[in-house]
């Protein structure tokens, strides 16, 4: 039974990866541009999407394409941005969320003109997982929490130790003191979406191998990196990454442990309901954050 | 070509397409006493929304294995359901959420849209899972097709003209000034405390009950409803690029807004009926992207919308 | 020499006017205060200096440069710096990395800068590490001037940078205050204090329903029976 939920753990984890990588944009976002970015969820598969378009024009390996897919994804989100998000600045940020809604259907449906709505995969064939203590993992799945934590420290190094990293994190801390201090704020504007359609790239790409390519894939996501995002207080990259491995890790158990305790049924198909949950319960109780933040 | 958009003008017309907007101008409208009244950020409406249309569908159709009941009660006792559970659910949804920040009640109700959505594809009991309900009756069913369109359509714009009068009396009424006041923040206009949380709460479930009655007559017009049909493009996206594209604060504006966009939707269903049936998920799709694509450039160029909200009564809207 | 002229200020936040004429000058090594009643328009008349309120009528020169109408940061990058009475620091952000912030416009080596404000406040240097957000309400307001100076302003302006604080804090922020002034910065504050504030300042202005009242010195306005009346408790 223990390996049981040490097996749950770790699939908590990977999904708290795959989430982390994308509630750390959307809780940049919401500190500097102040709106809930919707759209996000759909960056993470034009990502994926971008991954698979790479492979198939150059039959490349997934990890050649990695980077193209994440450089695509950036260029998508600043496109985005110059023509929609920076016009609509002036007003008020709901007007921008509403704008991002838009931008998310237009985005979703723009990967089914282009690729369709079958559902496919990177590379197909079966590999048998690894067994390690009665664990099992499989090789891409190790990738993807590897991945992550080296992705994790890039951005770490990014925010603590650059110029343009500091004042990122300055502006999600409050950005009218960062405008008045003389924070080139159009600039971190610009570092704001390259990290986080990067970093949403990025998790799509790990989601779609975890997984299958779908268009609806990081859609269905989308709430529990709210959630994430909630969890850890908006504008704080490192809470959000906190947020995502507890919404992780809480969905895979809370779906998984029934059956491990021999119940003959399962949440499994209500995970978003798990999650939503312990996000409602969130913005009641403490809405600035798990450790503290702008509310 | 020419004849093909000829048609698809002309189809525009046709009843069919008439009692689909006008069922969607009565979401509009609900929608309408949320953002446009009091500044209530609800993207979860296909959440009330599918709440109405199952009520209905269950308390009307014939007794059956396949799903709760059904009752077999008639059309009026569903919808008037329709709007009492849609209703309820808003209050306990409401009395939860509504002194949430639009931002946060904005994710909080896509949330609760998409638990009822995931219950309704899973619990067979209640509603036969992504089988969904059918034969759920028509108030019309013994005419012929044409008619009864007709009729339906005539059915729903009495409810339309009557929800519009109705909500335009709440809007000039102290009640729906104090609403505006609020959404203005005014709060200094306002008796400040409980009254503020209580005029939410109930604009909340107005708003709620009357989707919750756009979805019981959406579910008589079409006979057949299944957890897709309220999925968030068609459950909750349209109505806002609706009430947005006609203008939000006024019902003339969500109104306009319904029809434009479904008939705009409509129009481009009839060319695409013109291309090889291989792409038809494409160019769905495409559809979908052009609603987008005017909700952005409303917001930009027109961001009152088509309709903008009359100042009368409103005082100055920023 | 004057070195910020403010003449005829009208305007606020889009409603009515909340400056009805308002003009402030601030001599080039001065220290200069703004008292007056609540809601006299004294923050308004500072956050319009910064661009900060829509002005109607007026006009700002600094130096020899009209200024009107532009922006926080384009002034700061013409020294001259605002401090926000409140949310004036970056909470999660360390005690340096809020200075660093405050350098932001400049791209030359500001170490020295940095010192000579670790010398001012020494608590900042001891606690240089620590994240702003935690610190108390009288460190804050040092971490928020240390970043405004970082700049090397030639003008300071502070709006309310006692309120809230215990009385030994006040003191001392005064005491910085002065500090600063023989520094070779010239200070524009609005204060609460309104008898500490004068007694350290050169000049001051008594503001009252957006509308210059009184004019003086420090210590004579301090004397003014009217003002003392007023606003000094008797």
């Amino acid at each position: 039974m223990l390996t049981d939920i040490l097996q749950l753990l770790i699939y908590g984890i990977l999904l708290g990866s795959v989430i982390a990588l994308s509630a750390v944009g959307v809780s940049l976002i919401f500190g500097i541009l102040r709106f809930a970015h919707f759209a996000h969820g759909d960056l993470m598969t034009a990502g994926a999407y971008f991954a698979l378009f790479f492979m198939t024009a150059t039959g490349a390996s997934i990890w050649l394409a990695f980077p193209f897919a994440v450089l695509a994804a950036i260029l998508v989100a600043l496109a985005f941005d110059r023509v929609v998000y920076r016009r609509l600045r002036r007003t008020r940020p709901v007007i921008l969320l509403i704008a991002s809604i838009g931008v998310a259907f237009i985005l979703r449906n723009a990967v089914l003109v282009i690729w369709g709505p079958d559902i496919t995969v990177y590379e197909s064939g079966i590999k048998p997982p690894m067994r390690f203590l009665g664990l099992r993992i499989k090789e891409d799945q190790l990738i993807i929490i590897i991945g992550t934590v080296l992705l994790v420290i890039l951005l770490s190094l990014f925010l603590q130790r650059t110029r343009m990293g500091k004042a990122m994190r300055a502006m999600a801390d409050d950005p009218d003191l960062a405008r008045i201090t003389g924070i080139d704020t159009d600039r971190v504007i610009l570092w704001t979406w390259v990290i986080g359609a990067g970093l949403a790239a990025a998790g799509g790409v790990f989601l779609a191998l975890d997984t299958r390519l779908q268009p609806t894939l990081g859609w269905d996501i989308l709430l529990a990196i709210f959630a994430a995002t909630i969890l850890g207080g908006i504008g704080k990259p490192y809470g959000a990454i906190a947020g995502a491995m507890v919404v992780g890790i809480s969905a895979e158990l809370g779906a998984g442990l029934p059956g491990v305790f021999g119940a003959d049924w399962s949440l499994t198909s209500y995970k978003p309901a798990i999650t939503f949950l312990l996000m409602v319960a969130m913005l009641l109780w403490r809405p600035q954050g798990l450790v503290g933040g702008r509310a | 070509m020419m004849e093909h958009v000829g048609a698809s003008l002309i189809y525009l017309l046709d009843p069919f397409v008439l009692a689909f907007a006008g069922i969607y101008a009565v979401m509009a409208l609900g929608l309408n006493v949320q953002w446009g009244y009091t500044g209530q950020f609800n993207i979860g409406v296909a959440g009330f929304f599918a709440a109405g249309a199952y009520t209905s569908a269950i308390l009307t159709t014939a007794p059956t294995d396949n799903h709760l009941g059904g009752f077999a009660l008639p059309i009026v006792i569903g919808l008037a359901g329709a709007v009492v559970v849609s209703g309820l659910l808003a209050l306990l949804i409401g009395l939860i959420t509504i002194r949430l920040r639009e931002d946060y009640l904005a994710i909080a109700t896509i949330g609760l849209a998409e638990i009822i959505r995931l219950t309704l594809k899973n619990e067979d009991w209640l509603s036969n899972g992504t089988r969904g309900v059918f034969a759920i009756p028509h108030p019309f069913q013994g005419m012929p097709a044409d008619e009864r369109n007709l009729a339906y359509f005539v059915l729903v714009a009495v409810v339309v003209v009557g929800l519009y009068l109705l909500l335009e009396r709440a809007r000039r009424a102290p009640w729906g000034r104090a609403l505006r006041a609020l959404r203005e923040r005014e709060s200094a206009a306002l008796a400040a405390g409980k009254n503020v949380d209580r005029f939410r709460l109930e604009a909340f479930v107005l708003g709620s009950a009357v989707m919750g009655l756009g979805g019981g007559l959406y579910a008589h017009f079409a006979g057949f409803i299944s957890p897709e049909v309220f999925e968030p493009m068609f459950g909750t996206f349209i109505i806002w690029v609706m009430l947005i594209v006609g203008g939000a604060g006024n019902g003339k504006g969500a109104i306009l807004g319904a029809f434009v966009i479904w008939w705009l939707y409509t129009f481009t269903t009839g060319l695409i009926s013109l291309a090889p049936v291989k792409y038809a998920t494409q160019l769905g799709a495409l559809r979908v992207m052009l609603v987008g694509a005017v909700l952005i450039a409303i917001l930009l160029w027109r961001p009152d919308g088509l309709l903008p909200e009359s100042r009368d009564v409103g005082g100055k809207r920023k | 020499m004057t070195l910020l002229a403010a003449e005829k200020l009208r305007g606020g936040y889009g409603g009515a006017d909340i400056l009805n004429g308002t003009t402030l000058r601030v001599g080039a090594s001065e220290i200069v205060v703004i008292v007056g009643p609540n809601g006299a328009g004294k923050s308004t008349a500072l956050k319009a200096l910064v661009g900060l309120v829509s002005l109607r009528e007026g006009r700002i020169i600094f130096g020899d440069e009209e200024v009107t109408g532009l922006r926080a940061d384009q002034l700061a990058a013409r020294k001259l710096c605002y401090v926000p009475q409140e949310k004036n620091v970056f909470a999660s952000l360390t005690v340096q990395e809020n200075l660093e912030m405050g350098a932001f416009l400049r791209r030359d080596d500001f170490s020295a800068r940095m010192e000579q404000i670790f010398d001012l406040f020494p608590v900042l240097k001891e606690r240089r590490r620590q994240a702003a957000g935690t610190m108390s309400g009288g460190q804050r307001q040092m971490v928020a001037i240390g970043r405004a100076l970082m700049l090397e302003p030639r003008l300071l302006l502070l709006d309310e940078p006692t309120a809230g604080l215990s009385p030994k804090f006040t003191e001392m922020i005064f005491t910085k205050i002065v500090e600063i002034n023989t520094m070779g910065v010239a200070v524009l504050m609005v204060e609460q204090n309104a008898r500490d504030a004068l007694a350290i300042a050169h000049r001051g202005y008594v503001l009252v329903m957006g509308q210059n009242r009184f004019e003086d010195t420090g210590p004579a306005l301090a004397a003014n029976p009217e003002v003392a009346h007023m606003f000094l408790g008797g």
